[in-house]
């Protein structure tokens, strides 16, 4: 559906995309996801047609709207584009600003109707129409956003960060309603964000960026239990990094023999776990002097806890010369300071060089 | 004489990542305005090598030059200070004391821009004939202008923290001490631009100087025009002048420096507590009035005064008829022209940054600062060598126009443009607008109160404008300030009153779109 071979663009001699290539599948959503300026934004910018790239080529449907040789223009491209703040135009009413892209006066009953419908879609009142932008609130300005975006029925839609402007409360139900409703729609979604949490939740090909090139290409759950790199690991998440020696699909670390998935190759390696493949239980000395049992997990001290409420924090200081790990659990009942624990790992851990 | 501030080049605003990069029809008008706008400089260049190394020094140091170098330099450094002075204390009382009415004085100390300064000398010598020389250039430029300083000054008291001054004040500060260290500071940019754009004038004006027979470089200009018609003298003396203005924007950037005031910390400052003026409110009060009287109540009782003298006679209804609809047409003309090119560049100075962007803001911000003599006379001489046909005709008189008042335009168009998030004009490219349907309905929709503040000071500028307009006005044009001048040389006093009376009422719409706009910056 969209297609895009050997992005490059550099601006002012500062290179910003270096050759990107990415495929969206029709009807899927796919989140671009990267710090500030590592080039997500532009990438999204040359998609829609408002910046040219030096080199590569964007397909859209089929149809190539950006290469070397010919740019299609913007408002040719059929694309929906909603901005990080709504750009909604001040001077015009939310119906009128929905009618925008629609061909006719804002005053016909067929536009005046499919404006309707288009508020209904985003769970907004109809009544909302004669209201100016300014009257309603943020969220309420994206959704209206996304209406008149979606007014003209695009093959293809961008979203620049679109919920970053909106408070944590909303955030989240924005985010799912709109992730519904395009997904209904079956709409080919393009979603730039710095949010990882965000990227998640609503991606169907999560896409990491960093200085201009893509980390890691996937569904979310893979590039989050098996990333590439220290970088992807530890952007998605709360990593947990630990010196280990793989040998024939497993790693020996201070846990323990924790089984990994595609092996780096055999040898020194850095294992990567999230904390809550890591649970801690309180072991009591004599079982700790029995040592039963050692092959899988390790012990430690719990030295910090953290109560979070719904969650503990616990800074464990293991056996042996490993700095600190964190473990996140639930706080019911949780091991206080002092306490030894022992230090359980849950499926399996990534093998990185 | 409204006169909105200098433009000076943009304090950086925020652009997007990546520039527009101007289309070709864009950037050639962009680069031709540029190119005209050289045209004044290029004149003063091309006289002094044309005639001659030697010749032109001759030119120059002769005595007569040095009079009016020291007439000229007396009075900037006379009444500049003088409106300082002036403009700062009664800003001060206005906003920052318990003076009564308030609400009453603010518009009053915006309202002698409504009055030209050739008007406003006109005004004085009515009332004391023998007037004449420094000491009457300084009062009546002192009067027309001091507003310059006030409006700045008091839009930057309205904007400062008091929570500064009262930390001044738990410091161990007087009054006196809070006002001179604390306060007088932070009024510094202000009152430089006040200062620059105040000795621009005093460097342009023709026609209030020539009415008190004080020669400035300005009005032996005129003179030497009148006489010799397109000589070496004048162009020469024209170059000294833009040297002096040359001078004016060096020393007040200079003292500029690179100072930014901002207030530090968030949050809305809250409003200033009164001080208190006990028993000076009474000479607070009385100096203010008597102000008042001196800048607006001379003026207006003498026009009225003059009126009223020459009855019936003086209305010669026609004359002024024909008289307003050729000012109000030209005026209308140029008006529509200088905003509708000023898009352009305002566009270019916005939106992208590059070699042009910069040559736009350089020669902006020099041109803001010519006198009108020195467009007109550039013009002149150009239509004469190159292009005899233009000569007084009505495109020359426009084009002049444009190249004396498109800083004012520019000044409004930017800020509304600036105020245009580039990320509308994508939203709506998006939605299927293509770029030029996209700046009709969305980036000229959200300009328009801009254009029309700029097109409103063009036109008032236009219509009260004097000096280009005699030399370059086409044969058989009368407009109100032209018929103005001639009956008021002819000291025809009387007859003159109906024009002045009718150039006042066309000013005042303007002076307070003026004082809103500076309330309202204030209140940001």
């Amino acid at each position: 559906m969209l297609d895009i071979r050997g992005l490059a663009k550099s601006f002012n001699g500062h290179t910003v995309l270096d050759h990107i290539d990415l495929s969206v599948p029709r009807g899927s959503t796919t989140v671009v996801v990267g710090a500030s300026g590592c080039g997500k934004t532009t990438l999204l910018r040359i998609v829609a047609g408002f910046e040219s790239p030096d080199a590569g080529t964007v397909s859209i449907d089929g149809r190539q709207v950006a290469g070397p040789d010919r740019s299609v223009a913007a408002h040719r491209r059929g694309v929906g584009y909603v901005a990080q703040d709504g750009a909604l135009f001040p001077h015009l009413t939310v119906g009128q600003n929905i009618a925008y892209g629609l061909p006719g006066s804002a005053r016909r009953r067929k536009v005046r109707n499919r404006v309707a419908e288009l508020l209904e879609t985003v769970s907004l009142d109809p009544s909302y129409a004669s209201r100016r932008p300014h009257e309603l609130s943020g969220g309420q300005q994206q959704r209206v956003a996304l209406a008149r975006a979606l007014a003209r029925k695009p093959v293809l839609m961008l979203l620049d960060e679109p919920f970053s402007a909106l408070d944590t409360g909303l955030r989240a139900s924005t985010r799912k309603a709109v992730a519904a409703l395009l997904a209904d729609a079956g709409v080919t979604t393009l979603l730039v964000t710095h949010d990882q949490e965000e990227a998640l939740s609503v991606a169907d090909q999560i896409a990491v960026m960093r200085d201009g090139r893509f980390t890691q290409v996937g569904a979310p759950q893979h590039v989050y239990r098996q990333p590439r790199d220290r970088f992807t690991a530890e952007f998605l998440g709360d990593c947990i990094a630990l010196p280990c020696t793989v040998a024939a699909g497993f790693a020996e670390c201070a846990l323990g023999r924790v089984p990994v998935g595609h092996s780096v190759g055999d040898g020194p390696a850095t294992l990567a776990l999230r904390p809550e493949q890591l649970r801690a239980t309180i072991v009591s000395d004599t079982a700790q002097a029995g040592g039963a049992d050692d092959s899988r997990g390790g012990v430690g001290t719990v030295i910090a806890t953290e109560f979070l409420g719904h969650d503990v924090l616990l800074t464990i200081d293991p056996a042996g010369d490993n700095g600190p790990i964190v473990v996140r659990q639930h706080s019911l009942n949780h091991p206080a300071v002092d306490a030894k624990v022992r230090i359980e790992v849950i499926g399996s851990g990534v093998a990185l060089k | 004489m409204v006169a909105p501030p200098l433009s000076r080049p943009a304090i950086e605003v925020s652009r997007s990542e990546a520039a527009a990069r101007p289309g070709p029809f864009v950037s050639a008008t962009v680069a031709i305005l540029v190119a005209a706008t050289c045209i004044p400089l290029g004149y003063v260049v091309w006289g002094a090598i044309s005639v001659g190394w030697s010749r032109a020094y001759e030119l120059v140091v002769r005595p007569r030059v040095g009079e009016l170098l020291v007439n000229t330099v007396s009075l900037v450094v006379v009444t500049v200070p003088l409106c300082v002075a002036i403009g700062v204390a009664v800003a001060w009382l206005v906003e920052r004391t318990d003076l009564p009415g308030r609400t009453l004085w603010r518009p009053l100390f915006v309202a002698p821009l409504a009055i030209p300064a050739f008007v406003n000398s006109y005004a004085w010598v009515g009332v004391i004939p023998s007037l004449h020389g420094l000491w009457a250039g300084v009062l009546i430029s002192t009067l027309s202008y001091f507003p310059f300083m006030y409006l700045p000054v008091a839009a930057t008291l309205r904007r400062l923290d008091p929570a500064v001054e009262e930390s001044a004040r738990a410091l161990g500060s007087d009054s006196a001490g809070v006002f001179f260290r604390v306060v007088l500071p932070q009024l510094r940019l202000a009152i430089l631009g006040g200062g620059l754009l105040i000795g621009v004038h005093l460097l342009a004006e023709f026609g209030a100087f020539a009415m008190v027979r004080f020669d400035t470089f300005t009005v032996a200009i005129f003179q030497q025009f009148q006489v010799t018609f397109d000589g070496a003298a004048g162009s020469m003396l024209a170059g000294v002048l833009v040297l002096l203005c040359l001078v004016l924007l060096v020393a007040e950037a200079t003292a500029r420096g690179t100072a930014r005031y901002a207030r530090v910390g968030s949050g809305a400052p809250r409003a200033a507590t009164p001080i208190p003026l006990r028993h000076f409110a009474i000479p607070a009060t009385a100096s203010l009035v008597a102000l008042a009287a001196l800048a607006l109540g001379v003026p207006v009782w003498t026009i009225l005064r003059w009126l009223s003298i020459g009855g019936t006679d003086v209305w010669d209804v026609d004359a002024i008829a024909t008289a307003l609809g050729q000012t109000i047409g030209l005026a209308a003309a140029a008006a529509v022209l200088t905003t509708v090119l000023a898009f352009p560049v305002a566009w270019v100075a916005v939106r992208s940054h590059g070699v042009l962007a910069r040559m736009v803001e350089g020669a902006n911000y020099i041109t803001s600062s010519l006198p009108g003599i020195v467009t007109a006379l550039a013009l002149v001489t150009v239509a004469i060598h190159f292009a005899r046909p233009l000569y007084q005709s009505v495109p020359l008189i426009l084009f002049a126009y444009v190249l004396l008042f498109m800083p004012r335009a520019l000044v409004n168009v930017r800020a509304g443009l600036a105020q245009v998030p580039p990320g509308l004009e994508e939203a709506s490219r998006s939605l299927g607008s293509s770029p030029t349907a996209t700046f009709f309905r969305v980036t000229l929709r959200l300009t328009a109160p801009a254009a029309a503040a700029a097109a409103a000071f063009v036109f008032v500028a236009v219509a009260t404008e004097l000096t280009a307009t005699l030399l370059l006005a086409p044969t058989g044009t009368r407009t109100l300030s032209m018929l103005f001048w001639s009956f008021s040389s002819e000291l025809d006093f009387a007859a003159a009153a109906p024009y002045a009376l009718v150039l006042v009422l066309l000013a005042i719409p303007v002076t307070l779109v003026l004082f809103r706009q500076s309330t309202k910056v204030a209140a940001l």
